[in-house]
């Protein structure tokens, strides 16, 4: 290859430049937002809400952060978006990888009814207010259940999981393990599962974010103020501006009182940062599955 | 015959593990999914809470009728369309060519920094990416106000004006999505012979001229099955992101109709006529794919089946 590259051509140098150049427009137009809310958890509120902070903190503190972990509802979300997390993503891959399996098998009979069956849920469904009404009579309002069940699995994953298993293992080993009368469920918690450990990665990092940002079932379906996930909290103090406990309305004193709301509206930046800097961790970390996990799934849609 | 049927049995049996692999499965597609599609039929009924869906009376087309003739049919479709056209024919060819461009970056660190980078907001959950909206935009502190009041504009309260509405929800979409949308596409061309560009590169063929005539027609086939997809999508646009952006000044163009059904349905409890709006939806949706589908197949023979 690098014969043909080893002199660039004029053609080539302008291909490049304008490729870095748009890559680092990009890079900018992407990362600015994110840094300004990052600086402006770590201001001064008055700096923040003055207009003042760009890409740094300016007067740097951490009050913010220290005002949030004092802030109960916080933690409350937090330990239940953990435990929905944790169970729900458990559920998800129990139900999506053996039946990825079973559907990646030629010799099954009836795989292309059963495909048929679960793919024609990607394109079609009952609908808002009749998939409410079945959560409602199966008793699961107001139940860790409604959090985990409703999305128990998706056709879209078991299809990447489906296509990986069919075409990153080779058909040989199945061969020799049922020549030495091994059973099927051996045969796919002992030799398949270890060999697909990237598209296992990939799909229980992609479940884990459904979880962990699960909103509207959560809305929805439950009603106990403790049982409720992250995000519903984080909206009742992002958007809909409810800190009442945080601001302690018995202070006399004006000044102080607009020292509170100046400070919550800066908190909002760190509570961001608290609420998603998990997950962009975990996506940086895992990002090296990605491009596996989902070409083998682009291949054959 | 008996052969056959024993035949079948046996073949059945020898992989009867399979189908215990496939149960759980079956049994949350049946409950979960063909469960609110049997239960859709109160979109024909009239359904009251205390009773059973069998026992509601049946009324045709009552409800659709209802919301067809009703006063914001238009505008509900009006705007589920711009939100939704906006996304799908501004937001997918950037993702397209967002890897292109990825693509032709000569250092593999920047390529690899500016990939993981540009997809970081797909994570970012809907209700802080409209609480982030709310904030940049805001008309005294807001990055972006303060980035036009540098060229002598603004400031504006975006948020209260519906107009800005569609191109908010629109860009903040492409900011959001299009780093990760384009994952796909570029799996998709370092899946392309490299022999290709080599034999190409021999011919005299230009950077760009590969780009048009190998790249583009190597990812085609993905370009369009994803366009499919997202075909049948239109009428289901980022519901949540649009429920959380709302407020009562730029609700005449941010109602969209799931939204609508949200609020008709669940808040004012009237199922049977939200459940045939969502049932509306859900038919033009899937009409919308099955068509795409059929000329994309008349087209050029590609097609999810």
């Amino acid at each position: 290859m690098n014969r043909f590259f080893s002199r660039k051509s004029k053609d080539d140098l302008v291909v490049d430049s304008v490729a870095v150049c748009v890559t680092l427009i990009i890079f900018a137009l992407v990362a600015l937002p994110l840094i300004y809310v990052i600086s402006s958890s770590l201001s001064d509120p008055t700096e923040v809400l003055t207009g003042r902070v760009t890409f740094y903190p300016r007067n740097f503190t951490l009050d913010g952060y220290k005002r949030i972990f004092e802030y109960d509802p916080i933690w409350i979300g937090y330990r239940n978006t953990i435990i929905y997390t944790v169970l729900g993503t458990t559920v998800n891959l129990l139900v999506t990888l053996p039946c990825a399996y079973a559907l990646s098998r030629r010799d099954l009979l009836g795989r292309g009814f059963f495909t048929f069956l679960f793919t024609f849920t990607m394109f079609f469904n009952g609908g808002l207010i009749p998939t409410y009404l079945l959560i409602k009579q199966l008793g699961m309002l107001n139940t860790i259940w409604a959090m985990v069940l409703p999305p128990a699995c998706s056709m879209w994953n078991v299809i990447i999981a489906r296509t990986y298993f069919q075409t990153s293992i080779p058909d040989e080993l199945r061969e020799a393990a049922v020549m030495d009368g091994c059973s099927n469920t051996r045969l796919f918690l002992s030799i398949i599962l270890p060999l697909a450990k990237p598209i296992v990665m990939v799909l229980a990092l992609f479940y884990s974010v459904g979880h962990w940002n699960t909103f509207f079932n959560a809305l929805i379906y439950l009603s106990d103020t403790n049982k409720m996930p992250l995000q519903i909290f984080l909206r009742n103090i992002l958007l809909l501006d409810q800190m009442v406990d945080l601001l302690g309305m018995d202070s006399e004193s004006s000044a102080y009182l607009m020292f509170l709301i100046r400070l919550k509206e800066s908190m909002k930046y760190g509570i961001i940062v608290v609420s998603t800097l998990p997950l962009l961790i975990l996506s940086v970390v895992m990002q090296k599955f990605f491009v596996k996990g989902l070409m083998i799934g682009a291949v054959k849609g | 015959m008996r052969n056959t049927l024993s035949r079948t049995f046996r073949r059945i049996g020898r992989n009867y593990e399979l189908y215990l692999f496939l149960l759980p499965a079956l049994l949350y597609f049946l409950i979960f999914c063909y469960g609110p599609m049997y239960g859709v039929q109160i979109a024909f009924k009239d359904f009251r809470a205390g009773m059973t869906i069998e026992q509601s009376p049946f009324v045709g087309l009552k409800y659709f009728r209802r919301f067809v003739n009703g006063p914001n049919f238009w505008v509900l479709l009006r705007n589920t369309l711009l939100l939704s056209s906006g996304t799908l024919f501004i937001g997918f060819p950037l993702s397209v060519c967002w890897a292109l461009v990825l693509n032709e970056v000569p250092f593999p660190r920047m390529k690899k920094t500016a990939q993981v980078v540009s997809y970081l907001p797909h994570f970012i959950s809907t209700v802080v990416m409209a609480s982030m909206i709310i904030i940049f935009l805001n008309s005294n502190y807001g990055l972006i106000n303060r980035a036009i009041g540098l060229i002598g504009l603004g400031p504006y309260d975006f948020m209260t004006v519906g107009r800005w509405f569609p191109a908010i929800y629109v860009i903040a979409e492409i900011w959001q999505e299009t780093g990760w949308s384009a994952i796909i596409y570029i799996s998709a061309l370092s899946g392309i012979d490299p022999e290709l560009h080599e034999a190409a590169t021999i011919d005299g063929a230009s950077r760009l001229q590969r780009i048009l005539h190998i790249n583009i027609p190597g990812i085609l086939p993905t370009i369009i099955i994803m366009f499919i997809m997202a075909s049948g999508r239109v009428m289901s646009v980022g519901f949540e992101k649009v429920f959380l952006l709302q407020n009562n000044l730029n609700l005449p163009f941010s109602e969209i109709v799931s939204t609508y059904v949200y609020k008709v349905g669940l808040l004012q409890v009237q199922y049977s006529f939200s459940a045939a709006v969502g049932l509306f939806n859900a038919v033009i949706n899937f009409i919308l794919l099955l068509t795409v589908n059929g000329i994309s197949r008349k087209l050029n023979g590609n097609g999810l089946w």
